[in-house]
C-alpha cells in the first residue's frame, strides 16, 4: 500500500504541471429518448492523468463515460450532440467507425466480464478481431505483456488454457484489464472497477490504475473518497446530469466551490 | 516494465487499418442481410401458403346451378296434392329430372350413350334435392316450377373455368357434346352460380359438387367438448398441486420431468396410446368423438398444465399472505384467492390448447376415425370424422374438385383457428393490463 | 343395469349424501357458527366424496376386468381339440360375431353358439355385478361418512386431505400416460418380435408389410425390415432441418441482434402463425403445390423424380419447423447477458463480430438442443409424410424419389381393416416403439443440455 500513501502528495504536482489534452468535451448532451441525461457536459480528459467521476447514483456518469467511446450507439433511442474530440478529431464525425474510437478508448466494466474462452483467447479477442498480431509467436508475446502489465501474469501464466469465468473475482477483473490493454488503447475508461470485489482485490487494482496511469489516460467512476483521493489526479462532480465542478482533486475536496459539491462531500464523510 | 511486441497506434490511424474495418462492416453487413433474407423468406412461404389455399379454394365457395322447369304431375304423386313425406319418397325423382333437362336441350336423345352423357350434367344428389324440397313444401305437386339443382362437379369445373374448355377433347374429363349443352343452357340464361350453403350446412357426401363440413365440425365440437371436460380438470389440479402443494423431492420431479417430456412426443403415439387402452382394453368404440377427445386431452394435457401452472405462478404472493392471515385454510386460499385471479390466464391456455387440439389428425387416424362418415353424430358414441380428419380424406379423393372443397374446409378451419387465437390474445392482454 | 345406469345412480345418491351431510350440521350448528369445527358444507362435501369416489373407482376397475375376463373364462372353457391352432382372440371375436348375429358369420357349431351365449350371459352377469356393486359400495361408504359427523368433527380438514390426494392422482396422470405408452408399446411390440425375428426387423434391408387375408396364411408374410424406413426417416428430417435450421437460426439471431423493436414485434408473431397452423394443412400444401413443382424441377435437371418425393415433404416440414427453431434460438439468444456484448462492443468488435465470436458460442449448447429438438418433432411429424412422402420404401437418397417414414407406416398399416393381432397391424406397434425410444433419447438430452445451459447464466 506504499504507493497509495504517497499518491496524494504527487498527484496535483503532476496535475499543476500542465498536460497536453487527450479528450475534449465541449457541450455534450445525452438524450434517451425524450430523458435529458447529460446537460452541456464540458471537460477536459488529460494525457497520462487520472480522472475520476464522482456525483450521486443516476447522475449520469456512466452514461458520460460511455458516449467517451460511443458505446452509447448500441442503445436504441439515444442521441448524443455537441462536440468529443480524441486528439483534435471529433469522434461523432459521421466519417468516423466506432470500432475505431473503441480500440482507441478502451473501457473495464464495473461488475468483470470475462468471456466464456480461455485465458488466452480473451486476451487475444480484440488484437485478432483488429488484426494487430502475426502469427502464433507474436500473440504469445503479446498476451504475456498485457497479462503482466495487469499484474496477472504470475498466477495465471499455468492455466492460460482455462476458462477465464473459472478465475476469482479480482483475478477476473484484472484480466479484462489486460484484455483492454492488449489492444493498446490511449484511454481507459473504468467504470467502478472494484466496487464487486473485496478489499483486498480492490487495493490490488487500486494500484495498477495508479501504474497504468503513466502510459494511458484513464476515466475512473467512484463512489469512493478514500479512492478517489488516492488515485485521481483530477476530479469532477456530476450532478443531474450536469457537471457541478472539476478541479485537481486535492483542491475540489478540500475548497468546493459548488454548494452540491459541498453537500456532497459532507454527506459522505460526515 | 516488460517491453511492449509493438505499438499499434500507427497501425490504427493507417489507411490499412481503416480498410479492414470497413471489410469487417460488409460481413456484419452479410450476417444482417441473411436475417432479413430468412424473415423474408418464412413470411413469403406463409403468404404463398395461404395464397395457394386460397386459390385453389376460390371455386368452391361458389355451387354451380342449373335452371330446371321439374314439372311434378299430381298423378306421380300417390295421395296426388296430399301426398305425405313417405310417399313423396316413394316418387322416381331422377326420372321427373332427367325428364326436365331433356326438354330444355331439345328432347331425349335416342342413345342411351347419349342419354348419361346428358345426365351428367346434373349433380347425382340433385333428385335427393328436389325431394327434400317437395317435401318441405308439398304445394309444388301438381305444377311446373323452376328449381336451381346443383350441376355435377365436371360441369361446375368446365363452367367456373377450372377446367378450360378449350383443349382437345381427350385432355379432358368431358366430352364436346357435354360442352355444348351446358353453353347452350348458359345461353338459354340457365346456368347460375350461387353461394354453396352445401359446404358449410351439409354432411360428407361422395359427389364433391354436394359435400359438406357440416358432419365435420359437429364431429370435432364433441370431440372438443370431451377433451375440454377431460384436460381442463385434470391440467388445473395437476397445476395446483405442484405449484402450491408439491414439496421439492423426487415425485414431483418425476411428474415435471414426464409433463416435459410428453409435450415432445410425437402426437401419433397417443393415437396408438387411445388404440390400445381405449379402444382394446375399455372397449370403448372406435372413430368416437369420446376416444377421439380423450387421446387430445391425453395430448393437450401437458401444454394445458405449462399454460395452467404459468397463470397460478403470476398471482402476487402477497394475495395468499393475505388470505392465509385471515385464516383461510391453504385449500381455502387456493380455491377462493389463487384460482379466480389464475382465471383469465388458464383460460387463455385452454383455449390454445383446443386450438392445438382443433389441428391435429394424426392420432385420430390410429382409432379410426378415417371412415366415411355420412350423417353428423349425434352422440359421444357415435363415428364422427372431424374437420382436420375429413380435410384429409378429401384431399386424397381423386376426383379434381374435391381439391378446391379441400381447401375451402382448410379455411373454414384455419377460420376457427383465428377466432380461438384472437380470443386467447384478447383474454392475454386484459391479464397484462391488471398487474 | 348397465354401468351407465349405475354411474347416474352413484352421482344421484352423491348428492343426496350432500344434502344430508349438509341438513345434520345445519342442525348441529343450530345458528351458532362458532359452534362448529367446519362449516355445514364441508360436511356435505365430506359424505358427498366418500360416497363418489371409492364407487367410481370400483367401476372403472370393473369396466377394465369386464373388458377381457368373460371372454377369458369362455374360451379356457372350450374344449382343447376345438383350439388347436387357434389364436384365443381370434376365437373371442368370432364368438362376438356370432352372438351379434353379425353379418358374414358362417359355418357356426353348436359348440361356438353355446360359448357365444355364454359370453353373453356373463357379460350382463358382469355388468349387473359392477352396476350393484358401485351402488351398494356408495351407500356402505355414506353410512360410514354419516357416522363420525357432529359439531367437533374436523369435516374441512377430512375433505381438503381428500382433495389433496386428488390433486396428487391428476398431477400423476402424466406418469401413467407415459407408463401406458411404453407398458402398450412394448406388450405389443413383443408379441410382433414372437412372430417376426428381431434380426430382421433391426437389419432387413426391404419392408413390404404384406396383409394376412387368411388365418392360415399367419407366418409366410412379407418382410419387416426397419433400414429403409429409418433411413427415409432420417432424410425427411435432415432436408427439413435444412430448411428450418438455417432460417431459423439466422431469423432468431436478427430479431434479437440487429432488428429495430417495431421489426421484431410485427416479424414475431407473423412467423408464429406458421406454428399454429395444423399439420394437415401443410400435408394439402405440400401434395397439391410443393410435390408437383419438385417433380417438375427434377424431371427438368435429368433425374428420376416422382410425384411424392422427399424433398417435397421435407422442405414443407422444414417451413413448419421454422417458428420451433426460431424461438428456441430467440430464447437461447436472449438469455446470453449483455455484459459480454458490451465487453466484445468495448473492444472494438462490430455487431456481427460480437455475434459470431462471443454470443453464438456462448449459445452454442442452447442452440444444440434447439436443433435436437426440432429434429426429434421432425421425426415425429405424421400428416405432411403422409400426404407428400409416399408410400413405398425406397432405399435411395435421391430426395427426388419417394420414400416413406416410421410416421408414414404406422398410419397405413393401422388404417386398413386389420385382426389386432396380425404380424401387420403389430409391427405398428414395433415402429412406435422405436419411434418413441428416438425421440425420447433426442428430447432427454436436449432437455437436459437446455436446462443445464439455462443455469449458467441464471
Amino acid at each position: 500500500m506504499e504507493t497509495t500513501l504517497e499518491k496524494p502528495e504527487t498527484a496535483p504536482d503532476r496535475a499543476a504541471a500542465g498536460h497536453e489534452t487527450k479528450m475534449e468535451c465541449s457541450e455534450v448532451n445525452v438524450f434517451y429518448g425524450d430523458f435529458h441525461a447529460i446537460r452541456d457536459a464540458t471537460l477536459n480528459v488529460h494525457a497520462r492523468e487520472v480522472l475520476a467521476l464522482m456525483g450521486p447514483s443516476g447522475c449520469g456518469k456512466t452514461t458520460f463515460l460511455r458516449c467517451l467511446n460511443r458505446m452509447n450507439d448500441a442503445i436504441e433511442n439515444s442521441r448524443v450532440t455537441g462536440r468529443i474530440l480524441l486528439d483534435g478529431q471529433d469522434i461523432y464525425a459521421p466519417a468516423i467507425d466506432p470500432v475505431h474510437i473503441r480500440t482507441r478508448v478502451g473501457m473495464v466494466a464495473q461488475a468483470p466480464n470475462p468471456f466464456p474462452k480461455s485465458v488466452y483467447d480473451n486476451i487475444a479477442f480484440g488484437p485478432r478481431l483488429h488484426g494487430f498480431v502475426k502469427g502464433r509467436a507474436e500473440m504469445d508475446q503479446l498476451v504475456e505483456h498485457s497479462l503482466r502489465r495487469a499484474g496477472l501474469w504470475d498466477e495465471v501464466k499455468d492455466k492460460l488454457d482455462e476458462r477465464g469465468t473459472d478465475l476469482s473475482g479480482g483475478q477476473q477483473q484484472r484480466l479484462c484489464i489486460a484484455r483492454a490493454i492488449a489492444n493498446d488503447p490511449e484511454v481507459l475508461l473504468m467504470d467502478e472497477p472494484v466496487s464487486s470485489l473485496d478489499p483486498n482485490a480492490a487495493a490490488i487494482i487500486e494500484d495498477l490504475i495508479t501504474e497504468l496511469s503513466e502510459d494511458y489516460s484513464i476515466v475512473l467512476i467512484t463512489h469512493s473518497m478514500e479512492q478517489t483521493r488516492r488515485v485521481a489526479d483530477r476530479t469532477a462532480f456530476f450532478y443531474l446530469g450536469e457537471i457541478a465542478e472539476i478541479g485537481i482533486t486535492q483542491d475540489v475536496f478540500d475548497n468546493p466551490r459548488d454548494p452540491r459539491t459541498v453537500d456532497f462531500i459532507r454527506g459522505a464523510f460526515g | 516494465m516488460t517491453d511492449r511486441p509493438e505499438n499499434f497506434t500507427e497501425w490504427y490511424t493507417s489507411e490499412r487499418f481503416n480498410v479492414g474495418v470497413r471489410r469487417r462492416r460488409t460481413r456484419e453487413g452479410v450476417l444482417r442481410g441473411l436475417g432479413m433474407v430468412s424473415i423474408l423468406l418464412a413470411v413469403t412461404m406463409l403468404v404463398t401458403l395461404f395464397g395457394s389455399i386460397f386459390y385453389q379454394a376460390r371455386t368452391a365457395f361458389v355451387q354451380t346451378q342449373i335452371g330446371l322447369e321439374v314439372a311434378l304431375p299430381a298423378a306421380e304423386f300417390d295421395g296426388g296434392t296430399q301426398a305425405g313425406a313417405d310417399a313423396i319418397k316413394d316418387v322416381n325423382f331422377r326420372g321427373l329430372v332427367a325428364d326436365a333437362l331433356y326438354a330444355s336441350l331439345g328432347g331425349r336423345p335416342d342413345s342411351r350413350g347419349a342419354r348419361r352423357e346428358m345426365l351428367a350434367l346434373i349433380s347425382a344428389d340433385a333428385s335427393f334435392q328436389l325431394m327434400e324440397r317437395v317435401i318441405e313444401e308439398p304445394s309444388l305437386i301438381g305444377q311446373q316450377s323452376r328449381f336451381w339443382l346443383p350441376a355435377s362437379d365436371d360441369m361446375h369445373n368446365i363452367v367456373q373455368g377450372v377446367v378450360d374448355r378449350d383443349v382437345t377433347e381427350d385432355d379432358r374429363r368431358t366430352s364436346d357434346a357435354q360442352i355444348n349443352w351446358i353453353e347452350r343452357l348458359e345461353d338459354q340464361g340457365m346456368v347460375r352460380s350461387a353461394f354453396a350453403w352445401d359446404l358449410l350446412l351439409r354432411n360428407d357426401s361422395r359427389d364433391p359438387e354436394v359435400a359438406g363440413i357440416f358432419a365435420g365440425v359437429v364431429g370435432s365440437a364433441l370431440m372438443l367438448t370431451v377433451t375440454l371436460v377431460v384436460s381442463l380438470p385434470l391440467g388445473v389440479a395437476a397445476a395446483v398441486y405442484l405449484e402450491e402443494f408439491a414439496p421439492k423431492n423426487w415425485f414431483t420431479r418425476l411428474i415435471d420431468v414426464n409433463i416435459r417430456n410428453l409435450a415432445a412426443v410425437p402426437s401419433i403415439v397417443f393415437g396408438l396410446l387411445a388404440l390400445a387402452v381405449f379402444i382394446r382394453v375399455f372397449g370403448m368404440p372406435r372413430s368416437s368423438p369420446l376416444v377421439g377427445g380423450l387421446a387430445l386431452s391425453l395430448l393437450t394435457l401437458p401444454t394445458m398444465i405449462i399454460a395452467a401452472r404459468a397463470a397460478i405462478a403470476a398471482v402476487p404472493p402477497s394475495l395468499r399472505t393475505a388470505a392465509m392471515e385471515l385464516g383461510a385454510s391453504k385449500m381455502q386460499t387456493v380455491s377462493k384467492v389463487v384460482l379466480p385471479n389464475a382465471l383469465p390466464g388458464i383460460l387463455t391456455g385452454t383455449i390454445i390448447s383446443m386450438a392445438e387440439a382443433l389441428g391435429e389428425t394424426a392420432p385420430l387416424l390410429m382409432i379410426g376415425m378415417v371412415a366415411f362418415v355420412a350423417d353428423a353424430p349425434s352422440s359421444f358414441l357415435d363415428p364422427a370424422a372431424p374437420l382436420p380428419v375429413q380435410i384429409y380424406t378429401w384431399s386424397t379423393s381423386p376426383e379434381r374438385a374435391f381439391a378446391a372443397k379441400t381447401a375451402a374446409a382448410i379455411i373454414v378451419l384455419l377460420l376457427f383457428l383465428f377466432l380461438m387465437n384472437a380470443a386467447a390474445i384478447y383474454l392475454r392482454d386484459r391479464v397484462q393490463k391488471k398487474w | 343395469m348397465t354401468p351407465a345406469i349405475a354411474t347416474y345412480g352413484v352421482l344421484l345418491l352423491s348428492v343426496f349424501g350432500y344434502l344430508l351431510g349438509l341438513r345434520w350440521a345445519l342442525r348441529l350448528e343450530a345458528g351458532r357458527v362458532r359452534a362448529m369445527h367446519s362449516r355445514p358444507y364441508y360436511h356435505g362435501m365430506w359424505v358427498a366424496l366418500c360416497m363418489l369416489l371409492p364407487a367410481v373407482i370400483f367401476l372403472l376397475a370393473g369396466l377394465a376386468l369386464k373388458s377381457f375376463v368373460p371372454e377369458w373364462i369362455v374360451v379356457r372353457g372350450l374344449p382343447a381339440d376345438y383350439m388347436e391352432g387357434k389364436r384365443a382372440s381370434l376365437v373371442a371375436a368370432r364368438l362376438w360375431s356370432i352372438a351379434n348375429e353379425q353379418f358374414g358369420v358362417s359355418n357356426v357349431q353348436p359348440l361356438e353358439q353355446a360359448a357365444a351365449d355364454r359370453l353373453v350371459w356373463l357379460n350382463k352377469l358382469a355388468d349387473w355385478i359392477i352396476g350393484l356393486g358401485a351402488l351398494v359400495i356408495s351407500i356402505l361408504m355414506g353410512l360410514y361418512a354419516l357416522r363420525p359427523i357432529d359439531r367437533a368433527f374436523q369435516a374441512r380438514n377430512a375433505t381438503e386431505r381428500i382433495f389433496l390426494w386428488i390433486l396428487i392422482a391428476c398431477s400423476a396422470v402424466a406418469i401413467l400416460t407415459t407408463v401406458g405408452i411404453v407398458f402398450t408399446l412394448i406388450f405389443d411390440s413383443l408379441r410382433f418380435f414372437a412372430m417376426v425375428s428381431p434380426t430382421e426387423f433391426f437389419f432387413g434391408l426391404n419392408w413390404r408389410p404384406i396383409t394376412a387375408i387368411r388365418e392360415g396364411q399367419l407366418g409366410q408374410e412379407g418382410s419387416f425390415g426397419f433400414i429403409p424406413v429409418l433411413v427415409g426417416t432420417t432424410q425427411i428430417a435432415m432436408l427439413a432441418m435444412l430448411v428450418a435450421g438455417p432460417i431459423g437460426l439466422f431469423s432468431a439471431i436478427y430479431m434479437v441482434e440487429f432488428a429495430p423493436h417495431g421489426v421484431r414485434s410485427t416479424a414475431k408473431p407473423v412467423i408464429e402463425v406458421l406454428a399454429g397452423i395444423p399439420t394437415v394443412v401443410y400435408g394439402f400444401f405440400a401434395a397439391t403445390l410443393v410435390a408437383p413443382l419438385v417433380r417438375d424441377f427434377g424431371e427438368s435437371l435429368g433425374i428420376p423424380s416422382s410425384s411424392e418425393s422427399a424433398l417435397a415433404a421435407g422442405a414443407v416440414m422444414g417451413i413448419m419447423i421454422i417458428p420451433f427453431v426460431s424461438s428456441l434460438s430467440d430464447d437461447v439468444i436472449s438469455s446470453v447477458p449483455g455484459r459480454l456484448r458490451q465487453a466484445a462492443y468495448s473492444l472494438g468488435a462490430t455487431r456481427g463480430e460480437t455475434i459470431v465470436r462471443v454470443v453464438l458460442p456462448a449459445a452454442l449448447p442452447g442452440l444444440v438442443s434447439a436443433m435436437v429438438l426440432a429434429t426429434s418433432r421432425a421425426i415425429g411429424e405424421t400428416m405432411i409424410v403422409v400426404m407428400a412422402a409416399g408410400l413405398a420404401a425406397n432405399l435411395t437418397l435421391n430426395p427426388f424419389e419417394a420414400v416413406t417414414t416410421i410416421t408414414v407406416q404406422i398410419t397405413t398399416v393401422l388404417t386398413g381393416d386389420q385382426p389386432f393381432d396380425s404380424p401387420m397391424t403389430l409391427s405398428a406397434f414395433a415402429l412406435a416403439l422405436a419411434l418413441f425410444a428416438i425421440t425420447l433419447m433426442l428430447n432427454l438430452f436436449a432437455l437436459q443440455v437446455m436446462e443445464r445451459y439455462r443455469d449458467q447464466y441464471d
